[in-house]
């Protein structure tokens, strides 16, 4: 496949439409809405399913080759933070306070970004490594401090509890347990528990994708007006850079082509839940409005209907 | 009925930062708060609404105790300190309450 069918398959899944369909309801002002706890509690399913999914395949994957990938999953979380840092300050006029926030979050992860690209490496037969699920639980944390030391700050009075409060949020603790649940039990718990991580699995993505839509749709509604293009382009530039870099860093380690893919996806995706919550606690003066409309409302979208589909196509390209 | 002038603290705050003020209530011996949820709202960063948000950065929680007058300055320093550079509001008003011994500081409360 090249990167046009790609483009064109990952286009027209039923997931990405969903996202689309849920990204013109906001922007139309629709007032189409999931219930704040029936998408909550999609969002454990989708973490515990894929948790689950990469630890049961974990049997078939080389333990160095897994070692690696999350060494180089934890350079790229920390390095990132300082090029997104160097070109924001160089190309806008953002307070260093801020600029040093938006950086944390291109560091981190979208865990939804994986998911999605999980699943469509999926539906074009480029499946990844089990173990790239704890690849991206552990590209969680090290952005926070990269971008707390941009900021000038050290851990100072609560750097204990904020360390904990990132290390055992909800999305790590159940990402790393149905992992590990799912590498106990193998190919056999696997098979007893299909129907509801496997048959369903992309029903309930598409549900999730739709609130995903409505959301973005609506942080882009409230800020992205507001906000310097300088800044805005940022979160089409950056997730570039992240992903080139992630398949620098996945050839060196030799990667194969899905696996590398999903390293590039976690490079270029930008974090909305953990690192937002970290930096109102580290980091206050910081705008939380610009970072979040950055990661929510431009990045998430342009990954998940351009970014993904150019990554695998870069991968196979690269590594195939 | 005798009732019983106390000042009602009420804080309205960022969800993120809710954990540390509840610590710093405990830690100063506070008889006792309500925190509810604020659905939606508009301050000096914009309009904000709970409903659409993917996680706790953009809600905000209201915050209610009701406390001893001697108590006041000791109590607003220590909320102070953790607040003075978060989004969010601070107010304090009078109330008569008519169970005094409801709201007596304990020396350190259960958390």
């Amino acid at each position: 496949m090249d990167v046009f069918d790609l483009a064109a398959a990952n286009l027209i899944s039923p997931p990405i439409l969903f996202f689309l369909l849920g990204l013109m309801a906001a922007l139309v002002r629709s007032d189409l809405a999931i219930p704040e706890a029936v998408a909550k509690g999609i969002s454990i399913y989708l973490v515990m399913a894929i948790g689950f999914k990469g630890g049961a395949e974990m049997a078939a994957s080389p333990l160095v080759a897994a070692a690696l990938a999350i060494v180089a999953g934890i350079v790229l979380s920390a390095a990132l933070p300082f090029i997104s840092f160097g070109a924001l300050r160089a190309t806008s006029r953002l307070p260093r306070v801020d600029a040093a926030a938006i950086a944390a979050h291109y560091g981190s992860i979208s865990i939804v970004t994986f998911i999605a690209a999980s699943d469509a490496g999926m539906a074009m037969g480029l499946a990844a490594a089990g173990f790239m699920v704890a690849v991206a639980a552990a590209m969680e944390a090290p952005a926070i401090f990269s971008g707390l030391a941009l900021a000038g700050r050290r851990e100072g009075e609560g750097g204990g509890t904020m360390i904990r409060e990132i290390a055992f949020n909800g999305s790590i603790v159940l990402l790393i347990g149905a992992f590990a649940i799912g590498w106990a039990t193998g190919e056999r718990g696997m098979a007893m528990v299909q129907p509801f991580f496997g048959d369903i699995f992309r029903g309930v993505l598409c549900l999730f994708l739709l609130d995903m839509g409505l959301v973005a749709g609506r942080g882009l509604r409230r800020s992205a007006g507001k906000l310097d293009w300088r800044v805005l382009v940022h979160g089409l530039y950056m997730p570039l850079i992240g992903a080139a870099l992630g398949l620098g860093l996945a050839a060196l380690i030799g990667l194969e082509p899905g696996s590398a893919a999903l390293l590039m996806t976690l490079a270029a995706s930008a974090s909305y839940i953990a690192v937002p919550a970290a930096m109102r606690l580290a980091l206050p003066e910081a705008d939380p409005s610009v970072s979040l409309t950055l990661s929510l409302g431009i990045t998430f979208p342009f990954n998940l209907v351009f970014g993904i589909p150019i990554y695998f196509a870069a991968a196979q390209w690269a590594l195939g | 009925m005798q009732t019983t002038l106390k000042k009602r603290l009420e804080i309205v705050i960022e969800a993120p930062v809710i954990d540390r003020l509840r610590r710093v209530l405990d830690d100063k011996g506070v008889s006792g708060y309500t925190i509810i949820p604020a659905v939606a709202g508009r301050g000096r960063h914009g309009r904000w609404n709970r409903e659409g948000e993917i996680s706790d950065t953009g809600r905000m929680m209201v915050l209610f105790a009701i406390i001893d007058p001697s108590e006041l300055d000791d109590m607003l320093a220590a909320v102070y300190a953790v607040l003075s550079r978060q989004i969010g509001i601070v107010s304090v008003s009078d109330v008569q309450v008519v169970r005094d011994d409801h709201f007596r500081r304990t020396s350190r409360a259960d958390t």
